[in-house]
Parts: C-alpha cells; structure tokens; sequence
C-alpha cells in the first residue's frame, strides 16, 4: 500500500515538475511505460490471492488512470505555453500595403446594353445582329426611304467608295436594317431587339460620328399602337427604375413606320442632376411607329395577315440621362479616370428580377 | 419653318390663344422647336396719354407729369427730355417688372426730391423692344389709351418655329398650317379664293418646255409700268418676322407667297429677257452668274431657264443675274412653274445652294398651285406697285393627280386600337381636303394634289389617328408570347458578356472606340483595303475601318501615360472589320496592357509580360468553357506582333482564334507609343460552339479514391524546343494514368552544354482501382522517357 501512495505522490510531483514535453514523456514511461513502476505493480497480481487481487486490482487501475490523466493534463499545459512562446516570436507589420491589384471596369454603354435587353429579354424579345457595314438596300430602301428621297438628306450618312459600279455601301445610319435582316430570315411572328453601333457624318457637342442604338420589332397578328404604347411604357418605367412615369407620344414622321410617333417623358432637373418620370419639362427619347407596309412587303411579309411595331432609341442618351453623364464626347476616348469613375463592376449583373443597377 | 401667329389667322378662324395652337400643333405633329414671344414681358404695360408736364419745382431735369392711364390719373415725375404735354407714352403701373432694367418699382408711390410719383413711363430699352434711348417712347396718337403696350410696339405677335418634316411639304406655306390645326380642332380653315386677274393684254412672252419631265408646266403673266418700290409695312413685317430680309416689291412678294401657301415664283425683268423663254436641260459649258453673286457650272442633268442669251436661272433652285429685278424694273415676267424634286435635289445638291425654292421643290410642290401662286403674286404687285397685268399663259400640263387610295375604316382599330366614329374620320379628312367616295367599310379617297405622302389605307390611318390624337389610343402592356419567355442571346453575345466580366475582374477597364482608324496606322495592322476607305470621313484620320482594336487601344494608353497615368489596362469587346461583306465583320475581345513601373516594398513581382497575356487569355477562354489542352501555340500570323514575344493560338491547322504577347516595336514607334504593349486580341467568331445537351444535368463526380502519385524529371533539350511539346509529349505517353503535367524549371548554364536547356517537369499519376507497385512506377516513368526522346530529342538528366 505504502507503495501505491509513495509513487502517487513520488509520480503527480514530478509531473508537475516536467519542465518539456520531451520530460514529460520520459516520466510517462518511466512510469506507465511496459517497464515503468506502475506496469511492474501490476505484474505483481498474478501472483497474488484471489483475495488481494480482489483488493489491490482496482487500486492499480485507479492509480494508473489518476497518473495518466495527470500526464495529459500537463501535457496540454506545456503545449499551450509552447505555442505561446511560438506566437510571440512571429509578427508582421500590417500597417503595411498588400501588393496593388489593379480594377478593372464596364463601360457604362455596354452595361445599359445589358439593362435593355434584360428588360425587353423579360418580354420576349430577343437579341438580334447586322452588319456595321451596310448596303444601300438594308439601309435606305428597304426600309421605305426611295432614291433621292429628302429623308435620306437628313441621315449625314457615311458612304464608301463604289466597287466596280455598284451603289456605295453605306456605314448604317440606323439599328433599322436589322429589321430587315430579320425580316427576311425568318417567319413571324418575332420580337426583336437590335443593340449596335450606327454611325452619322455629325460630329460637336451633342453629336459623336460614331454612336449605338438599340431597334425594338414585334411583328405579329393583333398587336397595334395601344400595345407600342404600354410596352415602351413599361420599359421607360423598369429602366430608369421608377414606378410611374409621366409619357405622351406625338405625330412624327419616319419612312418605315406609318403610323409613326416619337415619345417624350416629363423629368425635372434639380442642379445637375435628371428624374425622369414626373416633373415640368418633357424630353423627347424615342422613335417608334407602326411598321409601314411597304416595308412588311419589301421583306415578303403580307402586310393584310402581320403586323407589328418598331422603335429606336439612343442608348448613349439613354446611359447619360440614367447614370449622370454631362457629355457625350469622353464614351469614346478610352479615358482611365472616366472609365474609372462612370464604370461598372463586373459582378452587377443587370436583371429584371435582380434589379438592373 | 416659323411663322408669325397673325399670319396664321388669316386662314384659320379661332377663339384659340397661343399656348392652345402650340398643343394642337403638337397633337398633330407639328413639332414646336421654337416659340419668339417678345411680348410675353409686357404684361403690365399700357399705352398712357400725357395731359400735363410741368417743371419739377426741385429739379432742372425733372418734370411733373399729369397722366391718363388704364388706372386713372396718375401723377409721374419723369426724367425724360421728350416728356410732354399731350404725349402719347407706355405707362407702367406701381409693383411692375421692368425687363429692360431687371429691376421691379415700389408697390407704393414714392417721393422724388418732395413729390410723388405713381409708376413710370417707359423707353423701348427699358422694355427690350428698341433702342431709342433718347427719352421715353413716343407713340402715334392713333393708339388708344390703355391698349397693351405688346400691340402698340408691334410686340404682339408670336413667332412659332417648328420642324417640318420630310412628307409634308405643305406645311412650308402658312395655309397648310391652318389646313392641319383646323382638322386637328384648333378651328375654321378659311379658304382664300383668289381672283384671276383680268388681263389687259396677252402675254408677250413666248414661253417654251424643253423637257417634259423636268419641267411640265410653266405658266407666266407680264406686268407693265410696276413700280419697284418698297414693299408695304404689312409684307415687310411678316417676311421680317420669318427671317427675310425685304428687299423691294418685286422680290418680297415672290418671297411672301413662298412662305404663304408653299409655291415658289420667280421674277425676272422683261427688260433683260431676250427672247423666247425655255425651260430645258442645261448644257455642258454652261455657266448661270446666279444671284447670290457666284457662277455656277450647269451640266446637262440640271433643269435650266434660258433665254437667247443662254441660261437665266436654274429652274426650282436660284435665279440668274443677267435678268435679276431692280428699283429700275418697270416690266416683269412672273414665272410660276413646276420642277422635278429628284432632279431639283440633285441639282441642289450638285451646286450647294441652299434656297428657299429650291427647299419647297426637292419636298414637292402642289402642282395645283401654278395659277393660284401667279395670280396671288400679281394681285399683290398690281395692288402696290400699280401698272396692268397680262393673261395668264400656261405650258404643259401639270403632273397627273395620284391614284385614288381605298382605305378600310377597320385598319383604325385594327392597327392603333382607336375606336372612332365614321362622321368624325370623314369631317377631319374633308378639312384636310380630301374627296370621299364613302362605299361602306372601303372609302375610296382623292388625295389633296399637295399631299404627295397618301398611297395607302395606313396612311390614312395616320392621318385619324393623329388628328384624333395619340393620348386617345388605348396603353396595353404587351402580351407575353405564347409559351412563355425562353433565353434570348445568341452564343456569341453571351461570350462577349463572359469575356467583358472576366477581363473587367482581372482588373482592365473596358473602353469603346471609334470603329475607325487612320489609313496609314490600319495598313501597320494588315489592314488598309480599298473597299473599308470611307469616301467621306468626319475627319481624314478616321478614314478606314479597323482591322483590330489594338491600335486604338494603344493609343488610348499612350495618352494615359501622358497624363501620368501608371500601368494602363484597357479591353474592348466590339467589331472588327475584314471586308465590306455582310459576313465580314467579327466580333472580337481585345485587351492590352502598357505595364506598371510602379515600385513596392515586396521586391519580386514579375512585370506584364507575354505569359501574363498569355494568362489573361486563358482565363478569358476558360471562362468561355474552352479547355486549353484543344489549343497550339505557333508563330504570330499577323505584322503587327512580335515575331519572338507574340504568338497565335490556333485551333488546328487552319483556324487561328488569336494572338498574344507583345506588339511589335516598329509598330509602336509608328503610332508614337512607348512599348512594351502586351495584350490579346480573340475572335469569338471563331471559338467551336459547346454541344448543346439535352439535359443540365452534371456528369457524376469522378473523384478518386487513391492517392496520386508525383515523379519529377528534368530532360536535356535543344534550346529552340518549345517546352509546349515537351509536355505535349510527356503527356501522351499514357493517356489515362497521367493526370497533368507541369514545367516546375528551365535551367541553362553550369552543368548544361551551351546550345541546350533543362526542361524539369513533374508528372502526376492517378492510380484508379488499386496501387501503383515500384515496378508499375517504373515501366510509366520509362515510357514517359521515351515518349519525350522520340518526340523532342529530350535525354533524361542523370
């Protein structure tokens, strides 16, 4: 017995006393080693009485177990103080800058592309293509505008040099010949929108020689200018994200539409700063009509079975009005700091049911 | 096209004020730019009789006034030298605003050195109507006390401008105007029947067509003993208030029954006609001294006026010189013909004269009005310049009417959803002139000869949805298509917006530029093709379409730099042009870096260099779902890259996708930029299209079970071998155990015979199933030796 309290005691004071793991160690299998002190008690039962093995087995085991939990205990001690002495050695200075990455930016016109086109994607329309480089036919006659006509005056449009005879081709004045394109390829009924560039013989304050514009078609059977109105409506309102706005259309004149219309919507400028929707002034910011018949003809669509609905809009206006651009002339400079200051994250991503912007 | 509010009034009969016409013109499409109310200030001020003005009793210069004015007798101290007694002035009462002055008068009567004034009297200055600052305005007695002070100064009548579009050439004349507002509701048209006027003798000149379509009718009257004096008050107001400048009788009266009713005249002194008249195609060597001063070459597609002498004008565009009205004009020959608008623009436009005639005759003219016109104007000269007047003679005939029109009154709802009922469509168009031959739910309908805009039933759809008004159509969301709404963009769009997100998050900022360059700068760039020279470009350095978009990528930088700007990183997604076919032209994604110099306190980073191209670009085509292992490296194709630090990425023999690394040195010194640029410019025209599946889901997840397995070797190469098809190598010796292949080092020097480099890979194996043994290990490892030896010549270092 005496054993037993001696080693207790000889034991838990010089676990206590292990300065390292490494001793600790070395007291653990000194012992509770297969050689150690308390491993040779334990040998010691087989040679004992039925009665004081009764006796003396527990208390082994109880003295083993107390040890060995003593053991761990300090163990977990030393290991703590060994990483505290391991942390204060490691420090850096973080008051200092990481290495610069650079941020990059979306054009504000290719983001208000996206915006359009996840408005009216939500309608239906899809996003159709054409060429820059246009010839006289998409341009200008198909869509109604015959030979010499005044309204191809007002175009300032860009030609190029005739190749053996033929009529100049043209840069496109207009997204309209994609209409046409469309038309002609395939079978009603459609809904469309047309994003690009189109480009005038214009160039000061107000005008860039080089400008985009999205074309808006439906071409269907029963839709009619009631539905051209509530559908431009509809995208004024989801694109300047704005619940009610203010809209009136009024007569105009364009070759390829009859009836024809252009929209305006009331704003209210406070300083530098444009609302949209309501207000005192009105602001023209679209063509649109009824597709002229001439047109539904040229491309082979009979104008007594399908109709339909056309519309223009400016988007680089569009994109100014929205986001706060004063002028139209930095779009196509490349300049970092505009770029910088009127550009958009690549992860805001515009949707209808996630917001535009 | 502006016009004078009271000019208006004479065909249109209204209770209307002027903020009621301009919505009116609005509703039907008369689109207002404009609205000059000088008059609009003026409010507040009368006109006011002086009945006394007495010397201040404190002041030399002052005078006490007794005035009658709308408010009674008012007792004015006043400044004025002209100030007296029986005066007729514009008084302006207590509390007004005075333009001139920008400043308002006291609402109470003050005193002014002892005696009260109540109000003032005012100059023309002080109202922004005049200049006359000798005094306070002195009126005719004729105008009334307490009349508008806007009528007494003839500041009473708004001048409206508003565009006028290409279909409707009859707004060019004030009657047409009327015509419209009063079919849109604005009032009464009144339709001025103008008197033939009898003539006292036939005319003398013997007037003769040339050619028929350029010229189909042509009719004149002569008047003797004119006087070619000024106009009177009335035409010289009215042509002032629309920007002419009255000259005499002669030449204002052509110039008022353009604007009136849209029909221009010409005059010409009889005197200097030689002749008989001839309205015929020109001559080559022709030449007209026209009256604006300069001579113009006259080719045969042009129409000409000529006399025995030759060209006299240029028929529809500009009078000749030779026979130009003077004050000593006593004889005239009034021309009212009829001119071809294609043939009229082109002349104008073959010419640049920009004439009011020639405006009115590219647009169309009413072939009608030949006679109208011409009696107008005569009634006018004889009525202001005396003399007599010959018979009318006319030559040819005027343009056959246009074909009658049927139109379906169901297209009305049909194409605009307006209900309307017949009575109202017909009222409206019988104003605009129509002739309606009603046979149910077809009309047939006889245009108006000055509308040359009528061809069909939507035509006049328009005409009734208009003059009805667009706020009268119902508004209806559009219906959603049949079967719901399905994705909408093509794969290209949706690899611009991957591409542009990617780029933009790898830390470039995306621009958009001109899809124009310079000539000289697209031939550094292999472009230059005479069929994308634009003949007429805004400015000569942006004559060509591009064939890339580094070039104005690399110039946008440079002007970044020089603005101190460090490390420029730039993409664009947009057009690119090979030829002028519709299938020419291709969407591409190019980004360019000019590299950063900028200095950090952890030394080491790499600058840009072609590998970071390189890795832009492939993360770029990863992210568009392109696995890299399906592309080759190989020499550029293109002059404008760096034959050693520039490369093309191809896709089989044939197809190259893009080039990357660094442009060319000579190139940059061309375009004046500092190098390096380093970029990549990728045609997502040309990436395969991923197999559309039938079905979203993913393929199940292959992940092993087993411990890969990593062997490293180092071969001795040539130093030209590419290191690509070292690994290409490597990586084909077993094709399901490898899993991937890296270059870890490139070594040349100490222990590397010069003309050789070390290659050091490391090969990852995956075992599938079970355990790779020492000798499985082995066997790979000898074939992946040998795979490189046989492709590359490599030997495996010891």
């Amino acid at each position: 017995m005496t054993d037993i309290q001696t080693i207790e005691a000889e034991t838990l004071t010089a676990i206590e006393g292990a300065g390292d793991l490494p001793a600790l160690d070395a007291l653990r299998v000194a012992e509770l080693g297969k050689k150690g002190r308390v491993s040779a008690l334990m040998k010691t039962l087989g040679k004992m009485s039925p009665e004081e093995r009764q006796d003396m087995g527990p208390k082994l085991n109880a003295l083993k177990n107390r040890l060995a939990d003593a053991i761990e205990a300090r163990k977990t001690v030393l290991e703590d103080a060994a990483l505290d002495a391991q942390v204060a050695n490691e420090s850096a200075d973080l008051t200092l800058p990481p290495r610069p990455e650079p941020v990059g930016a979306l054009h504000p016109v290719m983001q208000v592309f996206e915006e359009i086109a996840a408005i009216f994607g939500n309608m239906g329309f899809a996003v159709a293509e054409g060429p820059d480089i246009e010839d006289d036919w998409h341009n200008f006659t198909a869509l109604n505008f015959p030979e010499g006509h005044p309204a191809r005056e007002t175009h300032d449009t860009f030609f190029f040099h005739p190749q053996q005879g033929d009529t100049p081709k043209v840069l496109r004045t207009h997204t309209s010949p994609v209409q046409i394109r469309t038309m002609t390829s395939q079978k009603p009924p459609i809904r469309i929108i047309a994003p690009g560039r189109v480009y005038r013989n214009d160039w000061d304050a107000t005008h860039t020689p080089m400008f985009h514009q999205v074309e808006g078609l439906v071409i269907e059977k029963n839709v009619h200018m009631g539905h051209l109105k509530g559908c431009l409506i509809d995208f004024v309102k989801a694109f300047f994200e704005v619940d009610t706005v203010e809209a009136r259309f009024r007569p105009h004149f364009f070759p390829f539409t009859e009836p024809s219309a252009e929209m305006d919507v009331k704003y209210t400028k406070k300083g530098e700063t444009i609302e949209i929707g309501a207000g005192d002034r009105w602001m023209e910011i679209l063509g649109s009509g009824m597709v002229h018949p001439n047109v539904l003809r040229n491309c082979g669509i009979d104008p007594d079975e399908y109709q339909g609905f056309a519309f223009g809009m400016g988007v680089d206006r569009l994109a100014m009005l929205k986001y706060g651009m004063p002028d139209l002339r930095p779009y196509f400079e490349a300049d970092v700091d505009w770029s910088r200051h009127y550009g958009f994250a690549p992860w805001l991503t515009p949707s209808v049911a996630g917001g535009l912007s | 096209m502006k016009f004078p509010l009271s000019w208006l009034m004479d065909y249109l009969a209204t209770t209307d004020d002027l903020d009621d016409i301009l919505s009116y013109m609005l509703k039907a499409g008369l689109e207002v730019e404009h609205v000059d109310n000088p008059g609009e200030s003026l409010g507040a001020f009368s006109v006011c009789k002086v009945k006394a003005a007495e010397p201040h009793p404190d002041a030399d210069k002052l005078r006490v006034c007794t005035v009658d004015t709308i408010d009674g007798e008012k007792q004015i101290v006043c400044g004025a030298p002209n100030a007296r007694a029986g005066m007729t002035a514009i008084y302006a009462p207590l509390g007004a605003y005075i333009p001139g002055l920008d400043f308002s008068l006291d609402k109470k009567p003050r005193k002014i050195r002892g005696v009260e004034s109540s109000g003032m009297m005012c100059s023309a200055k002080e109202l922004n109507a005049g200049d006359d600052h000798d005094g306070i305005a002195d009126l005719d007695d004729k105008y009334p006390l307490g009349m508008p002070a806007a009528e007494a100064l003839g500041l009473d009548d708004p001048v409206i401008d508003f565009e006028v579009t290409p279909n409707r050439p009859d707004w060019l004349g004030v009657k047409g105007i009327a015509r419209d507002l009063a079919a849109a509701g604005a009032g009464t048209f009144i339709d001025d029947n103008i008197k033939r006027v009898s003539g006292a003798f036939d005319c003398p000149i013997d007037i003769r067509i040339g050619n028929e379509s350029a010229c189909p009718v042509f009719a004149g009257i002569y008047l003797r003993g004119v006087k070619n004096g000024p106009s009177p008050d009335w035409m010289q107001a009215r042509l002032k208030a629309v920007g002419i400048q009255p000259r005499s009788l002669l030449v204002d009266v052509t110039n008022y029954v353009s604007i009136d009713r849209a029909r221009p005249l010409h005059a010409y002194d009889a005197a200097k006609l030689r002749g008989p008249v001839t309205a015929r195609l020109g001559r080559l060597g022709e030449q007209l001294p026209a009256l604006d001063g300069k001579t113009y070459d006259i080719t045969p597609d042009m129409c000409v006026i000529a006399d025995a002498s030759g060209a006299i004008g240029l028929g529809g565009v500009m009078g000749g010189e030779s026979t130009a009205v003077s004050e000593e004009t006593t004889d005239v020959f009034l021309e009212s013909a009829w001119f071809d608008p294609l043939r009229t623009a082109r002349t104008g436009r073959q010419t640049r004269i920009n004439s009011d005639a020639r405006y009115r005759f590219e647009r169309g003219v009413d072939p009608q009005s030949c006679r109208d016109g011409l009696n107008l104007a005569a009634r006018l000269i004889l009525d202001h310049g005396g003399g007599t007047a010959s018979s009318m003679k006319i030559v040819g005939e005027p343009p056959a009417a246009r074909r009658r029109v049927p139109f379906y009154t169901g297209d009305v709802l049909r194409l605009t959803g307006l209900k309307t009922k017949s009575a109202a469509m017909k009222k409206k168009l019988k104003t605009l002139g129509f002739i309606i031959e009603d046979a149910g739910d077809l009309w047939y309908l006889d245009p108006p000869s000055w509308r040359f805009d009528i061809e069909q039933s939507a035509d006049i759809v328009e005409e009734i949805a208009r003059l009805e008004g667009y706020d009268a159509l119902p508004t209806l969301s559009l219906p959603a298509p049949e079967g719901g709404v399905k994705s909408q963009t093509t794969p290209v769009q949706n690899r611009v917006r991957t591409a542009r997100r990617t780029l933009a998050s790898r830390g470039f900022l995306e621009a958009v530029t001109w899809s124009f360059m310079p000539l000289a700068n697209a031939k550094l760039f292999g472009g230059g093709e005479a069929e994308l020279t634009i003949a007429n470009p805004v400015a000569s350095e942006l004559n060509q379409m591009r064939p890339t978009m580094l070039a104005n990528l690399a110039t946008a930088a440079q002007r970044a730099a020089n603005t101190g700007e460090r490390g420029v990183r730039l993409f664009e997604a947009g057009p690119v042009y090979l030829g002028d076919g519709p299938k020419d032209q291709r969407t591409v994604i190019t980004a360019m870096v000019k590299p950063d110099a900028t200095r950090h306190w952890q030394h080491g980073a790499s600058p840009y260099d072609s590998y970071s191209a390189k890795a832009d670009l492939f993360a770029v085509l990863a992210a568009l779902g392109q696995p890299p292992e399906r592309f080759q490296v190989d020499t550029p194709r293109q002059p404008h890259w760096h034959p050693g630090l520039g490369a093309c990425l191809k896709l089989g023999p044939k197809v190259t996708v893009a080039h990357f690394g660094a442009l060319h040195p000579r190139v940059l010194k061309a375009l004046d930029v500092d190098g390096p640029i380093l970029g990549f410019e990728l045609n997502l025209n040309a990436l395969p299209h991923m197999k559309t599946r039938p079905t979203k889901t993913k393929p199940v997840l292959d992940k092993p079970d087993l411990t890969p397995i990593r062997r490293d070797f180092a071969f001795l190469v040539d130093e030209s071998t590419a290191a690509g098809a070292l690994v290409r190598a490597a990586n084909g010796a077993d094709k399901t155990l490898i899993e991937a292949v890296d270059v870890f080092d490139i070594y040349q020097g100490a222990g590397v015979e010069p003309g050789k480099k070390s290659v050091a890979i490391e090969v990852t194996l995956q075992p599938r199933g079970e355990n790779l043994t020492d000798s499985d290990i082995d066997a790979m490892s000898a074939k992946i030796v040998a795979a490189v030896e046989k492709a590359v010549g490599g030997i495996l270092r010891a």
